[in-house]
């Protein structure tokens, strides 16, 4: 045996953020702190319209009532949230018409990240809007879009430029006053993505988003809204990766789906930030807020893969509203080091024959904590909801933990509501089956890792799924057995 | 002036009628503090997210009976098991019975709390266990401590086997104002020995009063428990059990919880590890109709290696009722070949009837195997279909199903006679009797 379990856990600590790069652009970064006068500040700095700015204010008065959750299984170092800047943004702001106008800082950036924009461009047909702390600085494939009536854009210009669409569904899903991380995003978001696909209109391309968090001591708060109109279809990529900083970052952004009569959307993350170092100092506090609404025959489809963050706390939600309305959630998420994450998602079936699946993975390694906490809820009026729920951990050393923490709640006889979990670890008869055919032990639990995750891997779109299986292999290399 | 305060206040005047220099008097102060500092739970509280006490605490107690209500053999036979031979301690209105019971001091002690603490032989044991394995943190546990006196004492020394299980009876007359009764059992199972208990709570005139019962339970090394506890009380009651078991080494304790009657039912049900090799058994089958509330709330703490826990809990949801289920099972990093598995089946039989289940698993040791189940649904229409189309009509049909779901718990039930008991509680509960034991 050359490979000894000591051997393997030392690599693992040893193992640096891959990523971990400071990208230098020059940033326009607000004073630090949080009063009216940054929410006004943000507002006006984006060219918002008067009812923008007075619902910031709303729900910044909302937040300065509100008080922090503790509930979670999750130890961390509470933010200091006057010690944060609420915006930042490049400062050269290129009037794009080719990507050779990008700041080449940027296109640097995306190259360490291997996710030149050109070569997606090129290759898989993805169009992009580029996130880089928090105003996007290249949008691509908009007239293939346009053509099919799809909006696509930053959600600043979506407030500019279809205030209608925006005033109308912001807010509905994620209420102002639904959390604290939700109330705070409200008041300071400094941007993200707006989506809005036709009647009947299927999106011919997948839609993705980087988002990046770059200038150090910002916090990120973007905002999603994607709205699929009636009989429409779309796939939605957002992926997330963070240069290597010392302090906390604190993550918090709001993401709002809102799936008509017999649309379908497909919403998939590969979250990747700064997870700390093998101390567990510094890396990313991922509170992020997300959510969809099913209205009639529609279907919305959460896939993750958590790989980064020092500490992940999410629940991607599904209200299914609508009678026989679909909602799936598809989860990975792995831990190492000091990583936390208590994660995992909420069914609400509300709607008659509403179906909703829920697969989780968790890995836990090193000194992490893997928490999965999900509620499936049979509200009284949702005749023959049906709900599956599987949750399997994988413990790997014995100084990290896996807890579920599953909340059903059945309202109505009619329902059917399975849910099964279990916790195990890599057996030595498996690797050993393994090292008799010639696959080393580090070969043989990325072998294992993976078919252990190959249900949520599958449900990833194919651009995505190398990715993620990279991002497996990275962030377990060398975890013992 | 609230309960909680009279609860607080008439503490004076129960120090006036027992020992103050026992020392769990102190015991009892303290745990006085620690309810004052917590009140009553609320559904703000994550165990008791699903449970709300407010309908019970906001009502009025007394906390002692004045005259002893005149309660014979007659009043009470039917509840008890009689076809077989048996130890019993019977209290009525929280008042120890010597008349309806059959206690014993020869070779082992089967008697009341209030006379261990009393005599002196009893002081060495008493201070090694009393109180030892209750968390601060449980106030409806602090306060059942801190007003301390009456309940069962039973403790079997090293390698006896007493051939005969101890019924342990709670009544209460209704003959009082609603009563607030909390008995208070301390059980003690030496190394090598073993005992089986029945423990039920009877109210035997529909009045709304609470028992805030606590149960100490330390299994020695090697020993076996065999403890069922039969909840079908009147459907006015209201009864919170609380229950602590600490477990040595090579020790195996089972507990069965019956639940069919009651207003409100919360067992707390915990499992401390002390020592490898344990093997723990938890079972429960929960019967309801109208309005009534049952919440079994489990813990077993995995703290040594190579011990097993096995979990089974099923309800049966009719009418308005509602279930809950928390069970938690919590492996300490130490703990490495735990085998855990915890499992929780439910039908819903009416649409007003609701479940609500958790079960968690916390692990902080790799080398095990846990695993939990949960599942809500409805019994199988094709099997109802099958046994319709053999002649058999759908009420007899449906009982017949609900035998099968409920059996799994039922045939782990050592006691013939008390099974045969529980199966005909089941039947009646169901209204159709099948003609035939399981």
């Amino acid at each position: 045996m050359a490979y000894t379990e000591e051997e393997l856990k030392k690599q693992l600590e040893t193992k640096e953020y891959e990523y971990g790069f400071y990208t230098d652009i020059d940033s326009e970064t607000f004073p630090v702190g949080l009063s009216e006068e940054i929410v006004v500040a943000i507002s006006k700095k984006k060219n918002e319209p008067k009812w923008m700015t007075e619902w910031r204010l709303d729900a910044f008065k909302i937040w300065k009532e509100m008080k922090k959750p503790s509930w979670s299984n999750l130890k961390y170092k509470e933010p200091d949230y006057q010690g944060i800047s609420y915006y930042s943004a490049p400062k050269k702001k290129p009037d794009l018409k080719s990507l050779d106008e990008v700041d080449p800082e940027l296109i640097k950036t995306f190259n360490k990240l291997g996710i030149s924009i050109d070569e997606q461009k090129r290759l898989s047909g993805v169009a992009m809007d580029v996130v880089v702390d928090s105003v996007s600085v290249a949008t691509s494939f908009k007239d293939t879009l346009e053509e099919k009536g799809i909006i696509f854009c930053s959600i600043s210009d979506a407030i500019k430029n279809h205030p209608k669409l925006v005033r109308k569904y912001i807010g509905t899903v994620i209420p102002k006053r639904d959390n604290y991380f939700a109330a705070l995003n409200s008041a300071v978001f400094s941007d993200g993505s707006f989506c809005y696909i036709p009647k009947g209109v299927k999106c011919p391309m997948e839609l993705s988003t980087y988002f990046r968090i770059n200038q150090a001591g910002t916090g990120q708060f973007e905002r999603t809204l994607l709205i699929a109109d009636e009989s429409s279809y779309v796939s939605y990529l957002e992926g997330c990766t963070a240069p290597s900083r010392d302090e906390n970052q604190l993550h918090a952004a709001v993401v709002e789906l809102i799936a008509l009569d017999d649309a379908e959307i497909k919403y998939s993350t590969v979250q990747n930030w700064f997870p700390g170092d093998k101390n567990g100092n510094g890396g990313v506090f991922n509170f992020v807020t997300k959510r969809g609404i099913c209205h009639d025959r529609s279907k919305i489809s959460w896939t993750q893969v958590e790989t980064g963050s020092a500490v992940t706390w999410k629940y991607p939600s599904c209200v299914l509203k609508g009678n026989d309305s679909i909602g799936e959630f598809y989860s990975i998420a792995v831990t190492n080091n000091f990583q936390q994450a208590d994660t995992g998602t909420k069914m609400i079936h509300i709607g008659k024959n509403t179906k909703s699946t829920i697969i989780s993975k968790g890995v836990s390694a090193g000194k992490s904590q893997n928490s999965y906490r999900g509620l499936v809820k049979i509200s009284p009026m949702a005749e023959n909801a049906r709900n599956f729920s599987q949750c399997d951990s994988l413990l790997m050393g014995n100084e990290c933990g896996a807890h579920t923490f599953p909340y059903i709640e059945a309202q109505n006889k009619s329902a059917q509501i399975e849910h099964e979990a279990s916790t195990s670890k890599i057996g030595e008869d498996q690797i050993f089956y393994c090292n008799q055919r010639g696959i080393d032990t580090e070969k043989a639990i990325a072998l294992i890792v993976n078919g252990f995750s190959k249900e949520v891997l599958n449900k990833l779109p194919m651009e995505f799924a190398v990715e993620a299986q990279k991002l497996l292999e990275i962030s377990l290399e060398g975890s013992v057995g | 002036m609230s309960f909680q305060d009279k609860l607080l206040d008439s503490f004076i005047a129960f120090e006036q009628v027992i020992d103050l220099e026992n020392p769990i008097h102190t015991d009892r102060k303290n745990a006085l503090k620690r309810f004052e500092s917590r009140g009553f739970p609320t559904k703000k509280d994550e165990l008791w997210k699903y449970t709300s006490l407010k309908s019970i605490t906001q009502k009025d107690y007394s906390l002692s009976v004045k005259s002893n209500p005149n309660i014979g053999l007659k009043d009470i036979k039917k509840y008890s098991i009689n076809d077989i031979d048996s130890f019993k301690i019977v209290f009525v209105d929280g008042v120890f019975n010597p008349f309806l019971s059959n206690t014993t001091h020869d070779g082992k002690d089967i008697c009341v709390l209030s006379a261990a603490l009393t005599k002196s032989k009893y002081k060495k044991t008493i201070k090694k266990y009393f109180n030892k394995i209750v968390p601060d943190d449980q106030s409806l546990a602090s306060l059942n401590t801190s007003y301390t006196q009456e309940g069962a004492y039973i403790r079997i020394p090293k390698s006896v086997l007493p051939e005969d299980p101890v019924q342990i009876l709670h009544f209460s007359s209704g003959k009082n104002k609603p009563l607030w009764l909390q008995p208070r059992n301390l059980i003690i199972v030496e190394e090598n020995a073993r005992v089986e208990i029945i423990e039920r709570h009877q109210s035997l005139k529909a009045h709304d009063g609470v028992t805030n019962s606590l149960t100490e339970i330390y299994a020695e090394k090697n020993s076996f428990v065999d403890y069922y506890k039969i909840q079908n009380d009147l459907e006015t009651s209201n009864l919170i059990d609380n229950t602590f078991i600490d477990q040595q080494r090579d020790s195996n304790v089972r507990v069965h919880t019956f639940s069919f009657g009651g207003k409100l039912t919360r067992n707390n049900l915990n499992f401390y590890h002390k020592g490898e090799n344990i093997q723990s058994t938890l079972k429960g089958l929960t019967i309801l109709e109208s309005d009534q509330h049952v919440d079994h709330n489990t813990l077993v703490n995995h703290a040594q290696p190579n011990c097993e826990s096995h979990q089974d809990y099923k309800g049966i949801f009719s009418e308005r009722s509602v279930g809950v289920f928390n069970g938690k099972i919590l492996v300490d990093q130490i703990a490495q070949k735990t085998n855990a598995f915890q499992q929780n089946n439910n039908i819903l039989i009416d649409n007003k009837a609701k479940v609500n289940s958790k079960p968690q698993l916390e692990i902080f040791a790799d080398d095990v195997k846990c695993s939990h189940g949960c599942t809500i649904g409805q019994l199988d229409k094709e099997a109802l279909f099958y046994l319709k189309s053999r002649g058999i009509p759908e009420k007899e049909a449906i009982a017949l199903l609900t035998y099968g779901f409920a059996n799994s718990i039922l045939k782990s039930v050592n006691i013939p006679s008390l099974k045969k008991r529980i199966n005909s509680l089941i039947s009646k509960k169901l209204g159709v009797d099948l003609g035939f034991d399981l």
